[in-house]
């Protein structure tokens, strides 16, 4: 896949175009939020569908109650709040309400992880991967881009059950083509790679795609998966790639704990053991800063994942 | 033709029966709330017992927001027909449908979700009363919780939107028998002045007698007449914790504990078996 940049966008206007889609295709789509419609970019559905949208306040964990309610009478709602009042904060609504009570609600999620920024770490939710993967039955997905949050926004109003979307604030590239296909649970593989495979998720896998021409410079050849579901989790595509490349590395704005690359080490270990290496924020909070500020420093951006692959690449055993 | 009173009795006798066969479950609070759901599925409310389905449309939909009363309504259910009778045998036991606390993963007919970590079962009624609407479904959403249990903070976040929003098409019931785990409601954490809380949050707050017949049909007619007017409605049921076992009642001992085989003779010779034991 070559390097191209279609522009910068903000992963949550793909949200809050899917959504507003959704509202015409989907009579039962409703969309609830917890006063947070504009940064959400949920204005479009609310202009469109003022009957549809529900404002429930600065009160997240009635918001997660009321979609779960909404299901009873065939209703698909979608909620809307920042990820750490997505997660942490109604942790037990999701649990027994929505995830085991087997809900059929969509909870999306913004300002995700260090990026975004000067707000600091009250509100940079680094957890949230890991919590959502270990509620039974909920979906976990994190879209690459604008164009593929967008279409993830589409796709998880046809799958039936609860799911948790992950998106974020800043603009960040666009690459994936608009008649690219989406299909939750199914990784993307976006190069071929012989030395060593990259699995990424959300805006990460942008940064493995600059990675890459780093290691083409230095003769490294690796395979990119984008794994925009860590649940159900591809587990085939990840060993198809790692029996061949003998390594992998994992690249994600998350906790080192929980996260991405916790899933894919599970894989790995009970399948197909591998040296691994984590690009991920290592057991601390963040701070205020400029999202690339935030990145640097906390060791998730592209020269992290260069390091990592070099780290990676001396671990693996001697082929004879 | 049983009476409502005799239907009760036998509800409380299974509910004896079904906590002490596993030495656990909660009694008390079963106990106080016998009548009222013996009133709300015998008399009150519109279902199908036998074509249950998740969504609830053209019925109305009934939340038990405090779960660990789970045993009266098991008993209710059985005795209604939503399942057989003898499946009140397996109540906690392993693989069952009766679980502890309600769940929906093992597919009991009667239950729309699960409860039993307190406060959110108003939260879940309003999503049900808002999607009737959309529905066009002019059945009612109920939700019962416990008086303890408003001492949650979801519990007001919810009473909030109710009130702003004129959900008028939602009934909660907060049983108010003053005790919970720990000792009375009162020492613990008072909810008083109940009425004026509700009201203050834009609701229209009823009392009404929990083991009295004629005071749940009375206030229930009067609520029908008030359909339509923007306004929650929310029912101060009073209670006795443990009511139909004397030395039960009184106390908030048989909260959360089972009877022994010798308390459970004695408690069954107060409660006349009419419909025939599980």
């Amino acid at each position: 896949m070559e390097l191209v940049n279609f522009g910068n966008k903000d992963t949550r206007s793909g949200f809050g175009e899917g959504l507003r889609r959704l509202g015409e295709l989907n009579p039962r789509v409703v969309a609830l939020c917890a006063d947070l419609t504009g940064s959400l970019k949920m204005d479009a559905f609310e202009k469109a569908y003022p009957e549809r949208f529900f404002q429930v306040g600065i009160a997240e964990a009635n918001m997660m109650g009321i979609a779960a309610g909404m299901t009873v009478g065939g209703m698909i709602p979608f909620t809307g709040t920042f990820a750490n009042f997505s997660t942490s904060r109604v942790y037990d609504q999701i649990r027994q309400s929505i995830a085991y009570s087997q809900k059929n609600v969509k909870i999306c999620a913004s300002h995700a992880g260090l990026t975004l920024g000067e707000d600091g770490a009250t509100h940079q939710v680094l957890e949230d991967i890991g919590m959502m993967r270990m509620l039974p039955n909920m979906a976990v997905v994190v879209p690459a881009d604008y164009q593929q949050t967008l279409q993830a926004t589409l796709a998880i109003a046809n799958h039936v059950g609860p799911v948790y979307l992950r998106f974020g604030r800043p603009s960040v590239p666009t690459f994936i083509e608009e008649d690219a296909s989406f299909v939750l649970g199914r990784a993307d593989v976006l190069t071929q790679g012989t030395d060593v495979t990259l699995i990424a998720c959300g805006h990460m896998v942008w940064k493995s795609l600059e990675a890459l021409k780093a290691l083409r410079e230095i003769g490294i050849s690796a395979e990119l998966i984008n794994m925009h579901t860590i649940k159900p989790l591809d587990e085939a595509a990840i060993l198809k790639s790692v029996t061949k490349t003998g390594c992998v590395v994992t690249a994600e704005e998350h906790m080192r704990n929980g996260g991405l690359g916790d899933a894919v080490a599970q894989v790995l270990s009970r399948q197909n053991p591998a040296p691994q290496e984590y690009v991920a924020v290592n057991d601390t909070f963040g701070e205020s800063g400029t999202p690339m500020e935030l990145m640097t420093k906390y060791g998730i951006d592209t020269p992290d994942i260069v390091a990592a692959v070099k780290r990676v690449i001396v671990r693996k055993p001697l082929r004879m | 033709m049983f009476s409502l009173a005799q239907t009760a009795s036998q509800v409380r006798r299974d509910i004896l029966r079904m906590v002490h066969a596993v030495s656990s479950g909660h009694p008390g609070g079963s106990l106080g709330c016998a009548d009222f759901f013996v009133y709300m599925y015998f008399e009150r409310l519109v279902y199908d017992a036998k074509g249950f389905s998740m969504d609830g449309i053209g019925e109305d939909v009934f939340y038990l927001s405090n779960g660990h009363i789970s045993p009266v309504w098991y008993s209710v259910l059985a005795r209604r027909g939503f399942f057989e009778i003898s499946e009140l045998a397996t109540f906690r036991k392993i693989s069952s449908r009766l679980q502890g606390h309600p769940s929906v993963d093992k597919k009991l007919p009667g239950i729309r979700v699960a409860s039993g970590s307190l406060g959110q079962g108003l939260s879940v009624a309003i999503g049900t009363a808002l999607t009737k609407k959309m529905n066009r479904d002019s059945h009612w959403v109920y939700c019962l919780m416990g008086d303890g249990e408003i001492q949650e903070g979801q519990v007001w976040e919810a009473a909030m939107y109710s009130g702003n929003r004129g959900l008028d098409n939602l009934i909660a019931v907060i049983d108010f028998n003053n005790r919970q785990i720990d000792g009375d409601v009162s020492q613990i954490m008072g909810v008083m002045p109940l009425d004026e809380k509700w009201k203050a949050f834009g609701w229209e707050v009823y009392t009404m007698d929990g083991h009295d017949f004629s005071s749940m049909r009375s206030v229930m007619n009067q609520i029908d007449q008030n359909r339509g007017n923007r306004k929650p409605k929310m029912i101060i049921m009073k209670t006795e914790m443990g009511q139909g076992v004397d030395f039960m009642m009184g106390t908030h001992k048989w909260h959360g504990s089972a009877p022994n085989s010798e308390q459970l003779e004695l408690a069954l010779s107060q409660l006349a078996e009419t419909h025939g034991d599980f």
